[in-house]
């Protein structure tokens, strides 16, 4: 059964390894529904994050082929509930309507939104949180005019990670530490990739 | 601590030189113990070939007619020598021609370094003259790849370069240099091959306990069945594969990679998986109870119809790359390691066994094959020769001590099928591409790659057309390889399919070829040809004790199929004998 999954991917900072990565998504025509990049707690480590809907199945096998990639650390998926998400939007919507007809006050309480520009023209609203909330929204504001509306990637922090210095210590050797085996997840084969 | 540390800077600082890019990249090859290059000129990598006017007398280049035929060359010197093949290319076209190489090297875990020239680095993005992006359009057929803009990077982005492409699951690697970088002068320190990145793990920690579930799988066994591929002769794990199946008795097929791992004569070898292999291998597939398989990737040529694939056995897979275990097959047991480690732990805790009715089994399977198969194919009632009789008569002459070179077709699964091996490493072919125009230059390869021995290619009247400008190298390095093409005047093994699956709707398999011979001539390369059986033995006797390259053309039966045959869709158990 297909449903909503988040990969994580830890790997070293090099031109060139977006492509690598996004091109084992391609070649299988899956659709990529979001894709972050970002640094992370240990320097030079970077992190991308990857929503996609698929099988389980599916996203296993893409983790592996993934992992194989040299300048990948560590590859993880997790579903929605193992996971703390979050998605930014941006509303640009007109001035004149929006102080006439909308109870702005409201709107920012209510929907946890926060005003980042206003102009004469127009006012830019910013929200964060989950899809559904930045949707509402939306709903909200397009009877007033919505000018423009920008959404990002998905970030998203794995519940039960501790983190990455740990396990980039274990990578920095050569001949890694027990605690790193490398096939572990073939131990607890429903539990893979989880940290 | 500190001592060492001062010790070693020291040492880097006597070694500095200013040098350039393209020296420090000849500096690395002989550092790596590169002694022969296949490539070809061009405008981007002139600073190299500038540079290596120098080196001739340290590094050999053979100077191709193609850069496909490079990279095939590479191909086969690191399948007979095993070691990383070595390919120069320009920028453009020169790299672009590369790609199919680097395609059939990546599926079929090769080990290459290619070296490919680029425009100046202002230029990158400009359109400029043979620029291309070779990096973006090489990303899904190469194990790395890297583009050097400035000289400093060169030592070590080859060092790893030759790291990645020969450890772990060997594959093809590139390396894009600039021009800029070849022709800049930097202080080298020297150069320091590569044993470790920290994102890179090539060699996984052998699990003792998936080791004992699998020995005790094995040992409870009655129908254990061994399958191996290149991954035994990638992992030089000839000996301790042989080990491994003779003390705990396990009949062993193989893929066509793997094949010549061990002599075709061994006891336990129960011949050819997959589309066009052997009748028993493939039929117990679906009979036995621990399939074991060994650095093989369960191809779809090998499997054939997955979900009736060995659904009644326990399966145990051993294999170094982990994206290997459950992709196709889920693997009851996984042994994820080098089989050069994981088979003599395996071995120490299997039982001494012998299997003998089970492997009766499969003998039963081979005599009712030699009846209808293979004896036919053999000793054909007709006048036209068939492509198995040549393979026969071949096997005399070199008693199984040549190397063979295949190309792609029908050939291919004649000579893989039939051929006869003594040592390791014989058999060259391009098995997951499935690459035609393969044989020649891979053949060229294979012969630096193995000097000391008989290189013979085998290639139909379609292949050989697609690189047959590869004479050309032959002709001015003097490579002595045997080149046997069995003529069909078909491209056969698609005739094959045309007749069993479309109504003998033959579309443009009817392929005229030039006269060989003189083709041959032309290159300064004696040739024969021979329509006649009673003229096959003694032309083959011909080819293999000439001095030197020689070419024997063979005509065969026009319209013969290649069989058993697992027609595609059906499972290995439906194997047809006719």
């Amino acid at each position: 059964m297909k449903k909503e999954f988040t990969i994580t991917v830890y790997t070293e900072n090099q031109v060139g390894l977006l492509n690598r990565i996004a091109i084992i998504f391609t070649r299988r025509k899956i659709n990529i529904d979001s894709l972050n990049t970002s640094p992370t707690e240990s320097e030079n480590v970077h992190r991308f994050t990857i929503v996609i809907n698929e099988t389980e199945e599916v996203v296993r096998k893409l983790c592996r082929q993934i992992e194989k990639q040299v300048e990948v650390l560590k590859a993880y998926y997790n579903t929605n509930d193992e996971l703390i998400w979050q998605e930014m939007a941006l509303y640009k919507v007109p001035t004149d309507v929006i102080a006439e007809k909308v109870k702005v006050e409201r709107l920012l309480r209510e929907k946890g939104a926060r005003v980042v520009v206003i102009r004469k023209d127009y006012t830019v609203f910013e929200t964060s949180g989950h899809r559904e909330e930045i949707e509402t929204l939306i709903k909200t504001l397009e009877p007033f005019g919505l000018i423009e509306f920008v959404r990002t990637a998905r970030i998203a922090i794995i519940k039960d990670s501790k983190g990455f210095h740990e396990k980039l210590k274990e990578f920095e050797e050569s001949q890694p530490a027990d605690e790193l085996i490398e096939n572990e997840y073939l131990n607890k084969q429903d539990e893979v990739f989880t940290m | 601590m500190e001592t060492l540390e001062l010790i070693k800077e020291k040492k880097i600082e006597s070694k500095t030189q200013n040098i350039s890019g393209s020296e420090a990249v000849l500096k690395a090859l002989i550092a790596e113990d590169v002694h022969t290059i296949f490539g070809y000129p061009g405008g981007a990598i002139m600073p190299i070939y500038d540079a290596l006017y120098d080196y001739n007398d340290r590094l050999e280049h053979i100077l191709v007619r193609h850069e496909q035929g490079a990279i095939h060359a590479a191909q086969g010197f690191a399948r007979t020598s095993g070691k990383t093949g070595v390919v120069f290319a320009t920028s453009g076209p020169g790299a672009t021609n590369l790609v199919t190489g680097l395609a059939d090297a990546m599926i079929d875990s090769t080990p290459v370094v290619c070296i490919t020239g680029q425009v100046f680095a202002h230029l990158l993005g400009t359109d400029a003259f043979q620029e291309t992006d070779v990096i973006n359009i090489t990303t899904p057929i190469t194990k790395w790849n890297y583009q050097v803009t400035d000289a400093t990077e060169i030592p070590s982005a080859l060092a790893k370069a030759f790291y990645i492409a020969a450890s772990g699951r060997p594959g093809p690697v590139l390396i894009d240099i600039t021009k800029n970088a070849q022709v800049q002068k930097f202080d080298y320190n020297g150069y320091e091959k590569s044993d470790h990145i920290r994102s890179y793990r090539p060699k996984p920690i052998v699990r003792k306990e998936y080791i004992e579930e699998a020995a005790k799988l094995i040992n409870e066994a009655k129908k254990p069945f061994v399958i191996w591929g290149q991954g035994v002769i990638l992992g030089k794990a000839e000996r301790e594969f042989a080990a491994f199946i003779e003390k705990a008795g396990i009949p062993s097929a193989w893929t066509i990679l793997g094949l010549s791992a061990i002599p075709t004569s061994h006891p336990l070898n129960v011949g050819m998986l997959g589309m066009h292999g052997n009748y028993g291998p493939n039929v117990l597939t679906n009979d036995c109870d621990v399939l074991i398989a060994i650095g093989m990737r369960f191809d779809d040529r090998v499997t054939g119809r997955l979900d009736k694939y060995a659904k009644q056995a326990k399966i145990i897979h051993l294999d170094i790359d982990p994206a290997e275990i459950d992709k196709n097959v889920k693997a009851t047991i996984p042994v994820w390691g080098d089989c050069k480690e994981t088979l003599p732990l395996l071995t120490a805790l299997v039982d001494n066994k012998k299997h003998t009715d089970w492997l009766s089994k499969f003998r039963q399977f081979t005599k009712e094959e030699i009846e209808i198969v293979i004896e036919p194919e053999m000793h054909p009632s007709v006048d036209a020769m068939s492509m198995a009789e040549v393979i026969d008569a071949l096997n005399e002459l070199t008693n199984g001590d040549a190397v063979i070179v295949t190309d792609v077709g029908q050939h291919q699964m004649v000579a893989c099928r039939y051929a006869k091996f003594n040592e390791s490493k014989s058999n060259v072919t391009s098995g997951g591409l499935g690459t035609m125009g393969f044989a020649l230059p891979a053949a060229m390869g294979a012969k630096y790659g193995a000097p000391e021995r008989t290189v013979i290619a085998i290639a139909g009247d379609g292949g050989i057309q697609m690189t047959i400008q590869e004479l050309g190298t032959i002709m001015q390095f003097k490579i002595d390889v045997k080149i046997l093409i069995l003529n069909n005047r078909f491209l056969g093994m698609v005739r094959q399919w045309q007749e069993l699956f479309n109504d003998k709707r033959y579309s443009f398999v009817n392929i005229t070829s030039p006269d060989y011979v003189q083709v041959a001539k032309g290159y300064y390369i004696e040739g024969q040809s021979v329509s006649d059986r009673k003229d096959l033995k003694s032309a083959l006797k011909n080819m293999i004790d000439h001095k030197g390259a020689y070419l024997l053309e063979v005509m065969v039966g026009k319209e013969n199929n290649v069989f058993p045959m697992v027609p595609q869709g059906c499972s290995v158990a439906e194997i047809r004998l006719k």
